[in-house]
């Protein structure tokens, strides 16, 4: 008698316990999902026209574009050539900028320094900057994914 | 009844009588009576976790007050922030006292949790109190990362990056902490609102009740004493905590407010430039002094220790310290048994030491330009 007892309140408690923890999982995860955010709605961009025109930029200098929704650097060599590549560091995301006098990509974060084919020289970064091509049409820059 | 109170003291009586008839309070009366404080030559430390309450009481205050004109949105809340500070009638001061009494309030709180560590008083039986007061010291971060980013300035904005990119080295899960904390792959407008939202509403609920169970379980166990005393052997004195100890407390509380308000007045908090996520980096860059330890350690970890990447390196390195913190009142086994245990002195010595140095040279280290 005692054994059944136990044994039904032992059920019932079971019961009881799966009873709420499914109902936890059941309300916790549409908030977690919730929590996820969408993917973004932007389509990919495979390449930009930036706003400056060929002529406007001198050499040993460099600019920051919009591609998408990430910034990009556009690179006048001093020798006159035009390079692209993503302006996010491979550091931890800050964005670079060109150095004029020391004629390299530079990022203020942390102290990276990348050379002008977009290599990872010094500091912290591990990897390259992702290369863009770049295509000059007459009077417009294009930038182009996939160098 | 019926006969109105004559004078003020009458009718704090009346009112009292009236609780009393209805409440039991006598539980509270005699925890009031007979709380006291033990003296000795290390009490000094105890005014500080009351320091920190006070100065959380203040964020408190400003916090709601600043609330009123602020607009989180990334195209408004530069301009909102800027409109407190120049056309709300003592906007500047109330912005101004939020941003240093925060920052007062980390240091008083590390002051705390440094000298609660060197007095050994986590040993048992107040390692939930320690506990508390970790997540709570937890907390204050999260607070001052996430309000950090709510002017939407640029300095804000990159230490946000930087930040929240910290939380993606974290090896399986990062990529979708990074996600959760940003509100989508980039920082962005999306970023602002859930750190809004985290900043006033997650965080203080949090707070309320995990300082609720702090302050309960210090009033229940009352102060510790450093076991160097205790193991003198003498008789320690004590002071009531009613008034002697809090006419003390006061007097802290009223320094840091003078402290406070000539910070604020003299050295207003700046704004800086608004955000512009198409600008690069600027240079001089640094996040909060608070996190300066770790940003400098970040710099001067190679990009590769071994197959690893550096700043994952450093990212579990943090994330170790802080655990081994978090657990200190379950690792130092011997403090536990009454016994000396310089190894954990030395520990702590360490870390101090290191956040110091690191601290000191992210401010004086030539950053490269």
């Amino acid at each position: 008698m005692e054994t059944l007892a136990s044994s039904r309140r032992g059920f019932v408690n079971w019961l009881l316990g799966t009873g709420f923890g499914a109902m936890a999982v059941w309300m916790l995860y549409p908030v977690i999902r919730y929590l996820i955010p969408p993917k973004s709605g932007e389509p990919s961009v495979a390449n930009v026209t930036v706003p400056w025109k060929p002529a406007e930029i001198k050499a040993n200098s460099g600019r920051i574009f919009r591609f998408g929704s990430q910034p990009g650097i556009l690179v006048k060599t001093p020798a006159g050539e035009l390079r692209a590549f993503t302006a996010v560091c491979t550091h931890l995301n800050c964005t670079v900028q060109y150095r004029e006098e020391k004629q390299d990509i530079w990022c203020a974060c942390h102290n990276g320094v990348y050379d002008l084919n977009g290599k990872n020289v010094s500091g912290p970064p591990p990897r390259p900057l992702e290369p863009y091509k770049v295509y000059v049409k007459g009077d417009e820059i294009v930038v182009s994914k996939g160098a | 009844m019926g006969r109105l109170p004559g004078s003020w003291a009458e009718l704090v009586k009346a009112v009292d009588a009236w609780v009393e008839e209805r409440i039991d309070l006598t539980g509270i009366r005699d925890l009031i009576r007979h709380k006291v404080v033990p003296v000795h030559r290390h009490s000094i430390w105890y005014y500080f976790g009351g320091m920190t309450l006070f100065l959380f009481i203040i964020q408190v205050c400003t916090g709601i007050l600043l609330l009123l004109y602020y607009r989180p949105s990334a195209e408004q809340a530069f301009e909102s922030v800027q409109f407190i500070m120049t056309e709300v009638q003592f906007g500047w001061l109330i912005r101004s006292i939020h941003s240093w009494s925060a920052n007062l309030m980390i240091a008083t709180l590390m002051i705390h949790l440094f000298s609660v560590y060197f007095t050994r008083a986590y040993r048992k039986p107040r390692e939930l109190t320690w506990i508390s007061g970790m997540l709570l010291f937890g907390i204050a971060l999260t607070f001052g990362f996430s309000g950090y980013l709510l002017p939407w300035n640029t300095l804000a904005y990159f230490a946000t990056k930087v930040g929240t990119d910290v939380a993606g080295q974290v090896p399986v899960v990062g990529h979708l902490m990074t996600r959760i904390l940003r509100g989508g792959e980039d920082v962005t407008g999306a970023t602002l609102s859930r750190f809004y939202g985290i900043h006033v509403a997650v965080l203080p609920l949090l707070t309320t009740g995990i300082l609720s169970l702090h302050l309960f379980l210090v009033q229940k166990q009352g102060m510790s004493v450093p076991p160097e005393i205790e193991r003198d052997g003498r008789p320690i004195p004590t002071m009531p905590f009613v008034p002697d100890f809090l006419l003390r407390d006061l007097v802290g509380w009223l320094s840091a407010l003078a402290v406070l308000g000539a910070l604020a007045a003299y050295f207003p908090w700046e704004l800086g430039v608004k955000a512009d996520p198409f600008a690069p980096a600027p240079a001089g860059i640094r996040p909060e002094w608070y996190f300066m330890y770790m940003f400098q350690t970040l710099k001067y970890l190679p990009s590769k220790i071994g197959p690893i990447d550096g700043e994952v390196v450093g990212v579990l390195g943090f994330g170790l310290g802080g655990l081994f913190l978090f657990l200190v009142p379950f690792l130092d086994r011997k403090t536990a048994q009454g016994e000396k245990s310089p190894l954990f002195f030395w520990i702590g010595a360490g870390i101090v030491t290191y956040i110091v140095v690191l601290s000191v040279l992210g401010y004086v280290a030539p950053g490269g330009k």
